[in-house]
């Protein structure tokens, strides 16, 4: 399946190893990645605040792009954030016909020739792999099962919320999906307070306290879980989780020694990619009981 | 008919015990609410059932509940809805607790004094008129009132209280409804006090820049309030429009991400903290804010340089787009950004 991939900026910049680990993934689930290279910031919210517009014209490139990708199903992104912002914006351009104009009259002047259509399929990831690809195939392609390997589903925020914009429903039960995905990959659910809750990375400038109590109460729950890593389908929810695990430590009072990994770096253990492969050693917290228990699983008679 | 079994939180502060979970077994037709399976249980089974109600339809805002995990007026969810929804296997069991963020008076009465109003009063929620006062009424444009319309529809029930993400871990934030209210008045026309109001919630450190953008308020709201959207409208209001740089950074931060998309298409996050905190250029991270902040963060920084998870010559210059295609980019911030201050000095 051909994509047009957006890959955004934070796995490109303080999250490599998310950016490396879907590359590595991609062939094994049969997908083939078209990055967006020319495209710009999705905003994350932050630009919709300072001016709607903008965040939704900039986006629109993006998706009028993705739309030049010859023999590309759909657009694909690897980020909870970059999700939400992207369908909030697309909501609102393509829900007004002459505001999509007044768009597209911006977009002929900065990139003569490139319009945005309504009506653009976009998927995170892990919609993707249980819509497109499907639970059944991709236990079909688990060549290390996860077995014993309790994982802790975190979802963030914007690609829980809100429902009705998510298309999330009977049908589309979005917000159960990663616990599938894990169950598929043979791994365990482990059931915490943390799942939908907000990681809170976009008030860290604003108000550190707060945010880094956020992140380490959801650790700490998931620790007396009993969780071995949390999966996260966004580097945004991995920064505050994992880089800032140890100062949200200081926050909570408490150790916190809770490993966290991207959702194409889970996959790939499944499908029997090497730990350095995916580059878990780059993480902030080492997740040494999941490469323990990866190199348990190859070390095992078979 | 059919049978569903409510589970329900109780709790009787007389009675020195904690909270415990209790089932009732229901007979009621599947489109009936759950605030009717409350009341049946309360007439037929157990008189002490403690729950507040007034309208059973969805005006009063009394019946404010938990249903399965999340806030909802127990009169407006229906019985086959709510056991769909419910975790239980059976698919009959409905999980019923009081709201969330607000002290337990009783079983499901929650204290909305101690939280709620307090916070609604705090944002002055009343009209501070114009002056002069005209004779009769004001004259204001259809547009103007049409835009605060949507957090008229406010019927202080506290759902999203009661579900906001942020106030579980920081209860002195002004939170989502008493936001929603103060749009309310800071929107409209006849107010004279909207640069006041917006400064206070501005530079309040438990204000409107504590909300982390989690979209709970907007899933909880059974009126199409968004109180999440109002928060973002004074926000822009405060920051673009009044130019106030808050001492939270919430200004700064806005200011400092769209320029870095400016100027790099891309965001460069090793610069955005910097300027966050020491203000948008380049010499931001020379500020004694954000120096401070930059050694409190030096441990987790050097871990992740020290794992190869960050590259030092990356950090610092950040990655951008291809020349042209930032160039299309800055168009589309000029044209854009023009029209905006040109609407705005009109």
């Amino acid at each position: 399946m051909k994509v047009a991939y957006w890959p955004g900026c934070v796995s490109r910049g303080f999250t490599p190893e998310l950016h490396g680990s879907m590359a590595a993934v991609a062939p094994l689930l049969g997908i083939e990645l078209v990055p967006l290279d020319r495209a710009s910031c999705c905003g994350a919210g932050v630009i919709a605040e300072h001016n709607p517009e903008l965040a939704d014209t900039l986006n629109a490139r993006t998706f009028a792009l993705a739309q030049q990708v010859e023999g590309a199903s759909l657009m694909m992104n690897i980020c909870s954030t970059c999700q939400g912002a992207q369908s909030e914006c697309q909501e609102r351009l393509d829900g007004d016909d002459d505001y999509r104009a007044r768009v597209n009259a911006t977009l002929a002047r900065s990139d003569p020739g490139l319009s945005y259509e309504a009506g653009l399929t976009n998927k995170n990831l892990l919609w993707l792999l249980v819509e497109e690809i499907g639970l059944e195939e991709l236990k079909r392609r688990v060549v290390r099962p996860l077995t014993n390997l309790r994982v802790g589903p975190f979802y963030g925020c914007y690609i829980v919320r809100p429902h009705d914009r998510l298309a999330i429903d009977d049908e589309h039960p979005r917000d159960r999906y990663l616990q599938w995905v894990i169950e598929a990959l043979g791994g365990t659910v482990i059931d915490y307070a943390g799942t939908y809750k907000c990681c809170g990375f976009p008030i860290v400038t604003m108000n550190k306290k707060a945010s880094l109590k956020q992140a380490g109460t959801h650790l700490a729950d998931a620790m007396d879980a009993e969780a071995d890593c949390l999966v996260v389908p966004c580097p945004l929810c991995h920064l505050n989780l994992d880089l800032q695990q140890p100062l949200a430590a200081r926050v909570v009072d408490r150790p916190l020694s809770m490993p966290v990994l991207h959702l194409p770096q889970l996959l790939g253990l499944a499908l029997g990619l090497e730990p350095k492969q995916l580059s878990l050693s780059k993480h902030v917290v080492k997740p040494t009981a999941v490469i323990d228990w990866a190199g348990a699983v190859v070390g095992a008679p078979a | 008919m059919a049978e569903y079994t409510l589970r329900l939180r109780r709790y009787d502060p007389n009675r020195h015990e904690p909270p415990y979970w209790q089932r009732f077994a229901v007979q009621l037709d599947p489109h009936r609410s759950v605030l009717e399976a409350i009341l049946t249980a309360r007439g037929e089974q157990d008189g002490s059932i403690g729950i507040r109600c007034s309208c059973r339809a969805a005006i009063c805002g009394s019946c404010g509940v938990r249903v399965n995990g999340r806030a909802a007026l127990a009169c407006n969810t229906h019985l086959d809805r709510a056991a769909a929804t419910g975790l239980h296997p059976d698919g009959r069991t409905i999980t019923v607790e009081p709201m969330g963020n607000m002290p337990v008076i009783k079983d499901l009465i929650v204290d909305m004094d101690a939280v709620h109003w307090k916070k609604i009063r705090r944002v002055t929620p009343w009209l501070l008129n114009k002056q002069p006062v005209p004779e009769r009424e004001y004259l204001v444009e259809h547009a103007a009132m049409v835009d605060v319309t949507q957090t008229m529809a406010c019927i202080q029930c506290g759902a999203c209280v009661s579900d906001c993400l942020s106030l579980e871990v920081d209860p002195e934030f002004v939170g989502p409804a008493a936001s929603a209210k103060a749009y309310r008045f800071v929107g409209d026309p006849r107010d004279a006090e909207q640069d006041e109001r917006l400064r206070d919630l501005a530079e309040d450190e438990h204000g409107i820049y504590d909300c982390t953008h989690c979209f709970a308020c907007i899933d909880a709201c059974p009126k199409g309030v968004a109180p999440m959207s109002q928060i973002m409208r004074l926000r822009r209001m405060a920051g673009v429009e009044h130019q106030i740089v808050d001492r939270n950074n919430g200004e700064r931060h806005e200011e400092a991400f769209t320029t870095l998309v400016h100027d790099y298409g891309l965001l460069h996050e090793a610069e955005l903290l910097p300027r966050s905190y020491g203000g948008n250029s380049w010499f931001g991270k020379f500020h004694p804010a954000a120096a401070l902040e930059l050694v409190e963060s030096l441990p987790a920084i050097a871990k992740a340089v020290a794992h190869g998870k960050v590259k030092p010559r990356q950090a610092l210059l950040g990655h951008r787009l291809p020349r042209r295609d930032l160039a299309a980019v800055q168009t589309i911030f000029d044209v854009v950004e023009g029209r905006a201050r040109e609407e705005m000095t009109r």
